[in-house]
């Protein structure tokens, strides 16, 4: 890492965006926050939090709408004057054809062939089924999609849905909704050390940009966040904070994080301290 | 003819889906529809016949996280 962000800057690449492109079914992308749409205070807010943060990916739904509203249509276009690659999801659904029929008609409707894929298992946690998810990955991946799976930490899911055809996977940091940060962070390491070649994309449960940072420094690809961003009191704000808290985290795992130790070590020099020898002196005594 | 649409019960004289878009004025909506859970392609309304009892989602795009 410590030598390709070196290679990075000694050619003159941007050493954070530029040099360190995130690759996600072979569309390189300078930015590594994904954004939701959802729960802003206003379309115009959705909007300039967007730009604020330079994101490049936001993730969209499908809903019914009652005839003669047209506010889907004013919101799709909202969004492509935005100039941002969609992620549609299929929030919400709770079995695999539900998922399935929801994917293909977000296909048809956004044009694209990615969808972030949710099979929700549980309704206290809106954890992933991932039995679901597996058989609903591979059913989409049969179809040409390109599968985001919104997943746990589990390995063997994991393991499962690279084996059906996603290349990219989204654990959850916590619950959706919940602002909770990374919950449980040695399962996140563990999943990283897994599969060091797959995008992991953190999505769900980041609260603050801390969180985000820490993510990131875990050497997670890239974070997705709604509800933090959204709801802020501020969301442009919070937005370009996330973003700088993403390409702190960022830069900061390709520079090489020292490794934590349980004793103090000094970081001034020891040698050459005045007063040592009275120092000396009173241990002896 | 009684069919529900996104959940709702509406008694219809469409005989097609596509004729169903035109008579609840969706035809130049941007929208994605469905007929008893399986997806019907935009191309595919004009020969997608109705009947009693059927379920159709017509849904359009919105915020999504």
């Amino acid at each position: 890492m410590k030598a390709d962000l070196a290679a990075d800057r000694e050619s003159g690449k941007d050493a954070v965006f530029g040099g360190d492109p995130l690759t996600l079914y072979g569309v390189a992308l300078a930015s590594r926050l994904l954004a939701g749409t959802a729960q802003y205070p206003s379309p115009a807010i959705l909007s300039r939090a967007i730009a604020a943060a330079k994101v490049e990916i936001v993730t969209v739904s499908l809903r019914r709408e009652s005839g003669g509203n047209q506010a889907g249509a004013r919101f799709w276009a909202l969004i492509r004057d935005l100039g941002v690659r969609v992620l549609p999801n299929t929030a919400g659904c709770r079995g695999v054809k539900e998922a399935v029929t929801t994917a293909q008609m977000a296909r048809e409707i956004f044009d694209t062939a990615w969808i972030k894929l949710e099979v929700i298992g549980e309704e206290d946690t809106l954890q992933p089924d991932v039995f679901g998810l597996v058989e609903a990955a591979a059913i989409l991946t049969r179809d040409g999609f390109q599968v985001f799976p919104y997943t746990t930490e589990d390995l063997v899911a994991a393991e499962k849905l690279l084996g059906v055809g996603c290349e990219v996977l989204m654990p959850w940091g916590s619950p959706i909704g919940s602002g909770r940060g990374l919950n449980n962070p040695y399962a996140l390491r563990s999943l990283r050390a897994h599969f060091p070649q797959v995008p992991l994309i953190i999505d769900a449960g980041i609260g603050a940009p801390s969180h985000a940072a820490a993510a990131m420094e875990m050497g997670f690809d890239a974070v997705l966040s709604n509800t933090a961003i959204a709801k802020a009191g501020d969301p442009v704000a919070m937005a370009r904070a996330f973003a700088l808290a993403v390409e702190a985290g960022r830069t900061g795992y390709r520079a090489d994080l020292m490794q934590a130790r349980d004793m103090a070590a000094p970081s001034t020099p020891v040698i050459g301290r005045a007063f040592n020898d009275l120092a000396n002196d009173r241990a002896r005594a | 003819m009684h069919i529900h649409v996104n959940g709702k019960a509406l008694d219809v004289a469409a005989a097609t889906l596509a004729a169903l878009l035109a008579e609840l004025d969706y035809e130049d909506a941007a929208v994605a529809t469905a007929l008893n859970q399986m997806f019907v392609r935009r191309r595919d309304r004009g020969d997608t016949p109705l009947k009693e009892g059927d379920a159709v989602e017509i849904l359009t795009p919105r915020q999504g996280g």
